[in-house]
């Protein structure tokens, strides 16, 4: 399959098969104006096959949200057809309205104003919880 | 300025010296009488527990200070729909350390991070409750003079009880201590508090039976099966008369034992117990204003 190169934008690359469209999803990609190509299983050498995102437009994107659901994506940054710019994403200490809790006791439930913030509990497993009850994510 | 909302945001060096001002206050009271002169206490207790809030209230008291407050959120200006943050920031300008009860975990929290005093978290729904950890902890530190090379059992509700979440965590930091977790299959120890004593090695085992654990333990804390933790009542009336101390089955407890146990209970320890040497759960009601004053010294900064 063949989807244009983009000229100025972004490309969030080697997304494990089956994370692209919640990367999508939680990125809020649908509310984007610009051409934005979502590629589900492309083949890859090295995980056999992935998902990619192409946003054909130099916005900037949440690597919390990237870092959360799949640390071992990369994104490229393009600059007039070439890459400028290839980053790697480590997992976020927090992350800010990316996650609701769960947990019907938890005072983010009640209070809408509260921010929803998960803080990295354990880094080996990525576990996180919920700042204010401690649930799991 | 500092607040408590869980019971590891103190040190084991801070832990000491807590303890240290607690026996200190035991043996001196009248050193203490004025040192919170001109000082108020807001209690802010969102849902009733009277216990919790009369020894607020009651150390506050002791050191020459005033209270103020509610006790339970229809008179408080929730019932209007304020936000917690709001009432920390307004409470805030009226006294100069709040205690805070609430049925919504996180809630003290959200007020420390929103007050310009320092707010004590005096419980927050099923969550934590280190007041209660400390007087738990002053107890352990007086009946058995220390927190190392002891076997620890906690019988009853573990999944929901606070309490027992709280202690485990403030013992795991000493060194040997060993946990026994004695429950009802529907009110386990939750997987992540075994979680992490499994990563961090330490020794626990996990049974139904409360009589065939006895001989092994130091301490056995009790916890009472709480109906507004459930959401079905069926379940909570089933559940609540699984385990019940009786004389019969400390037959084989060691004689130092100490028994203790959050309060109140309902049934789950029976009264023949009371005048047992080993129980102590009346002596951590003290301690547990002890400790109330202690904090209170603590988080006024008052020497």
């Amino acid at each position: 399959m063949q989807v244009d190169t983009i000229k100025n934008g972004i490309v969030i690359d080697h997304i494990t098969a089956g994370k692209g469209m919640k990367i999508y999803n939680l990125l809020g990609l649908d509310s984007l104006e610009c051409s934005v190509a979502f590629i589900k299983n492309a083949p890859s050498r090295k995980m056999g096959k992935k998902d990619i995102i192409k946003i054909d437009a130099d916005i900037v994107v949440d690597t919390a949200i990237l870092g959360f659901v799949d640390p071992d994506v990369t994104v490229n940054i393009i600059k007039d057809n070439k890459i400028v710019e290839k980053k790697t994403i480590e997992l976020p200490e927090k992350l800010v309205d990316v996650l609701k809790c769960k947990n019907p006791r938890c005072i983010s439930m009640t209070e809408q104003e509260l921010p929803h913030i998960f803080t990295l509990a354990d880094k080996e497993n990525r576990v996180y919880r919920c700042l204010y009850c401690e649930t799991k994510a | 300025m500092r607040s408590l909302i869980d019971i590891l945001e103190l040190s084991t060096t801070e832990l000491e010296k807590l303890l240290a001002v607690a026996c200190d206050i035991i043996e001196n009271p009248q050193k203490y009488a004025h040192k919170c002169d001109g000082k108020k206490l807001a209690t802010l207790f969102f849902e009733p527990s009277t216990r919790t809030r009369l020894s607020f209230e009651a150390a506050m008291y002791e050191l020459g200070g005033n209270v103020l407050g509610f006790s339970e959120a229809n008179s408080s200006s929730a019932a209007k729909g304020e936000s917690v943050a709001d009432t920390a920031k307004t409470v805030g300008c009226y006294a100069d350390i709040i205690a805070m009860r609430h049925p919504k975990e996180g809630a003290p929290l959200v007020a420390s991070m929103n007050s310009s005093v320092p707010v004590i978290n005096a419980g927050d729904g099923g969550h934590n409750h280190p007041t209660q950890t400390l007087a738990d902890l002053l107890t352990i530190h007086r009946e058995k003079g220390r927190f190392d090379n002891l076997t620890v059992g906690f019988c009853g509700d573990l999944k929901f009880g606070r309490t027992v979440h709280s202690l485990i965590s403030a013992l795991k930091r000493y060194k040997n201590v060993k946990f026994v977790f004695i429950s009802p299959s529907e009110l386990k120890i939750p997987d992540y508090v075994k979680e992490t004593l499994t990563k961090e090695g330490i020794k626990y085992t996990e049974t139904t039976d409360l009589e065939g654990s006895m001989a092994d333990l130091d301490i056995l804390y009790m916890t009472r099966v709480q109906r507004e933790r459930f959401f079905n009542e069926e379940d909570y009336l089933r559940l609540k008369d699984s385990y019940i101390l009786t004389p019969e089955k400390l037959a084989n407890a060691k004689e130092d034992m100490s028994i203790l146990h959050p309060l109140p209970r309902v049934n789950e320890i029976s009264v023949a117990i009371d005048n047992d040497p080993r129980a102590c759960y009346f002596k951590q009601v003290f301690n547990g204003k002890i400790m109330r004053m202690a904090l209170i010294l603590k988080l006024l900064e008052v020497e």
